[in-house]
Formats: C-alpha cells, sequence, structure tokens
C-alpha cells in the first residue's frame, strides 16, 4: 500500500495522462493519413485534433483548447463529413497505390523529419528574461481589441469572403452526370 | 524534469505531426485526404506557437492570439476547399488529383 502511494503522486498521474494526449494525437494523424476509407481519415483526425486540444490544456491554455474541440471538431470535420457526402460515393473501391509516389513522399517526409530533428537537437532556446504571468482570457481579449485589432477584422472580413465564396463555387448540388 | 514541463517534448511532436501531414500531401490523391493532411499541418504550427508561448515568449497571451487566427483561417481555408472540391466533383466526376488535368498542354 505504502509503495502504491509512492509510486501514484500527481507529477506520475499528470505525465501518464500527457503520454496518453501525445498516444491520442500521433495515432489520430496516422489514421487520418494512412487509412483507405476516407471516411476513417476524417475519424483520425477528429481524434488528433482531440488530443492537440488535450497538450494546450497541458500548455495553459483551456480556452485555446476549447476553441480547437468546438472549431476544427466541431465545425470543420463536419464540414469535411458533408463534402464526403456530397462528393465521390463510398462503396467504390479506392484506386491502387502507386509504389513510386508512396515512396518518394516517404522519403521526402523522412528526409524533411530528419533535417529538423537535427536542428531540434542542436538549437539552444533562451526565454525572455522577463515574463509576464498573465495567461487569463481576459488579456486575450484586450489583445484582440487593442494591438491585433487591425487583424481580427481582417480574419473577419476573410471569413465573410469565404463563406461567400463557398456558397458561389458549390451552388447548384450535385447534378445527374 | 517532467515529461511536460520540456519545450523540447512539444517541439517534438509538432515535428511528428508536420511530418505526418506531410507525407499525406505528398502521397495521397483523394482531394478530401489532402486537405485533411493540411489540417494536420497547421495544427502543427499552432502546437509550435503555443509552446514557445508557455515557454519563452515575454506575454503569455500572444501565443494564444495566434492560435485563434490559425484556426480562423483554417476554418475559411476548409469552406473554400470543400466548396472547390464538391465543384470540381461536379465538373469531372471525381475528386482524385490525377484525373484533373484539365490545364495541361
Amino acid at each position: 500500500m505504502n509503495a502504491v502511494s509512492a509510486w501514484l503522486t500527481p507529477q506520475t498521474a499528470a505525465t501518464a495522462a500527457f503520454v496518453m494526449v501525445i498516444g491520442l494525437t500521433i495515432v489520430g494523424a496516422l489514421i487520418a493519413v494512412g487509412a483507405r476509407n476516407i471516411f476513417h481519415n476524417v475519424l483520425g483526425l477528429c481524434v488528433s485534433l482531440f488530443g492537440v486540444s488535450g497538450i494546450f490544456l497541458f500548455l495553459n491554455s483551456p480556452f485555446v483548447a476549447l476553441m480547437e474541440i468546438l472549431i476544427y471538431i466541431g465545425a470543420i470535420c463536419v464540414a469535411i463529413c458533408f463534402a464526403i457526402m456530397l462528393s465521390e460515393p463510398m462503396y467504390l473501391p479506392p484506386p491502387p497505390r502507386n509504389k513510386v509516389k508512396v515512396l518518394g513522399a516517404a522519403i521526402g517526409a523522412g528526409g524533411i523529419f530528419v533535417f529538423l530533428g537535427l536542428l531540434l537537437k542542436k538549437t539552444q532556446w533562451t526565454a525572455a528574461p522577463e515574463r509576464s504571468t498573465d495567461w487569463s482570457v481576459t488579456t486575450i481579449g484586450h489583445y484582440f481589441l487593442t494591438n491585433y485589432a487591425l487583424i481580427f477584422e481582417l480574419v473577419s472580413l476573410l471569413l465573410l469572403v469565404a463563406m461567400i465564396g463557398a456558397i458561389v463555387t458549390a451552388r447548384g448540388g450535385r447534378s445527374k452526370p | 524534469m517532467l515529461l511536460f514541463n520540456q519545450l523540447q517534448t512539444y517541439l517534438f511532436l509538432a515535428l511528428v505531426l508536420f511530418v505526418i501531414g506531410l507525407y499525406g500531401v505528398l502521397a495521397r490523391r483523394s482531394l478530401i485526404a489532402i486537405l485533411i493532411s493540411v489540417e494536420l499541418i497547421l495544427n502543427a504550427a499552432s502546437i509550435n506557437f503555443m509552446a514557445f508561448n508557455r515557454f519563452l515568449a515575454p506575454h503569455p497571451a500572444v501565443g494564444q492570439v495566434i492560435t485563434l487566427f490559425i484556426m480562423a483561417v483554417a476554418a475559411a481555408e476548409a469552406a473554400i476547399a470543400l466548396s472547390i472540391i464538391v465543384a470540381v466533383y461536379r465538373k469531372m466526376r471525381s475528386i482524385n488529383v490525377e484525373h484533373a488535368t484539365e490545364l495541361r498542354g
């Protein structure tokens, strides 16, 4: 009993939760890229984004974690599901894989992985000498409406233009071939 | 030193996510699968911003603000890309990128 209570500290519990969140992220990403069925890809993306929002919780930002779930899982994944329904029927067999292309993609991605990994290992990061400890949502709101007001307005304009553009591009639905 | 209190852990995780997304963009041929991979890459960028924000930045709200901007732009990008996918499917009866060769000379 004593050994168990010595082992079960908040630190180990938090580390276990962190490893689980990392596992969700990476396994979800692998499903999102590797599965043949397009719908399984979307479900994998959902799992991966859920893991990413857990990582944001570990990075002290519960608001951004909630927004991650709300925007990515709640909006983007659902929109992708609609696009799947409106495009290719899912009962058609997927085309066979092109071995050369898969190998080339793996080599290219692996090369970038090795390069950035070495860069990551070599770099010494130095923190800012003076750091404020203000993580609150209030401060984020202040930033939105003071320092970043122009970008905020531009993003809202961008969303409006994207919305109108999406309606214009996809108008008409699926017609008979 | 705890695993989740190190900058390197988060940067490495973002790197893995980025490489998986990059492989998806290069290897997949369905437009929707490519869009999913691009979302993974954008998430890797968000994790990087949040990690630097947590460990290095002088004002810890700036990284969160930028991550929220990334999310908004990703939402706009997904809306446009999905409408283009639906339009392409209506035009060519396929969303395989290798069939979209109309502009080839």
